[in-house]
């Protein structure tokens, strides 16, 4: 029974570990903080989840619940920093843009004529700068054709 | 099992230390404050097995304290950075 009881725990641990090493060279190494991000919850979720229920199995039964407590716990508040430490790079420019295949945040609040603070200095996206431009400038032409119309109703 | 503790620990303490350079390196104070949270995570990840090790139930209090700090400390600083760059 210790015998295989001593097994599951090397698995936990040893894939535990795994995670939180695979996760620290993903924060290391990725460009920008959204992927940074995405590295870190691997860590923080099922690399700190695998290692506490490793403890659990080798420690005595009355010791579970609480183990059982710190990762949910962790399971439930992962996710809420993740989710605002997100928030505060997309509206302070904290992801490289030219990495991004498809911004549906700011498809929608151009849409919704919220500001969006698209960055143009990156070379690598020429392309879809030339894009991003034409659309503004037919918003912006749009949006002269308007005004003119309001000068004349106000010249009348 | 002390080899198995001993390899777990030193994955754990490589892991720390990965994430200690981003820590130092930044660049921006977000990712600062992430690797910090998730440098949080090692120490108690690193305690746990610490505690399976010794078979020493002393540090499960801590454990516990580390995961409400770590959270805690994490949405306090992204919000104050939000509201320090929605100042400019």
């Amino acid at each position: 029974m210790t015998v295989v009881l001593d097994v599951i725990t090397a698995v936990l641990f040893l894939g535990g570990a795994s995670f939180c090493l695979l996760g620290a060279l993903g924060l290391l190494r990725f460009p920008d903080t959204m992927s940074r991000l995405h590295a870190a919850a691997k860590a923080q979720t099922l690399g700190l989840l695998l290692i506490l229920v490793g403890a659990a199995v080798q420690m005595s039964p009355n010791l579970a619940p609480v183990l059982l407590l710190v990762a949910l716990f962790q399971l439930l508040t992962a996710p809420i920093t993740s989710q605002i430490i997100g928030r505060t790079a997309y509206r302070t420019h904290g992801l490289e843009r030219h990495l991004l295949l498809r911004d549906e945040l700011a498809d929608r609040l151009e849409h919704e004529g919220s500001p969006v603070h698209r960055r143009t200095d990156h070379s690598d996206r020429r392309e879809r700068d030339d894009e991003d431009t034409e659309d503004t400038e037919d918003a912006e032409d749009a949006e002269d054709a308007e005004d003119a119309e309001d000068a004349e109703d106000a010249e009348r | 099992m002390t080899l198995l503790y001993g390899i777990t620990l030193a994955m754990i303490v490589a892991a720390a230390l990965l994430t200690l350079v981003r820590l130092l390196r930044g660049p921006r104070a977000l990712d600062r404050i992430m690797a910090l949270d998730v440098l949080v995570t090692m120490v108690i990840a690193a305690t746990a097995v610490g505690m399976t090790a010794r078979d020493d139930t002393t540090a499960v209090p801590v454990l516990v304290v580390l995961a409400l700090l770590a959270f805690i400390g994490s949405v306090t600083a992204a919000h104050l950075i939000e509201k320090r760059e929605g100042m400019r």
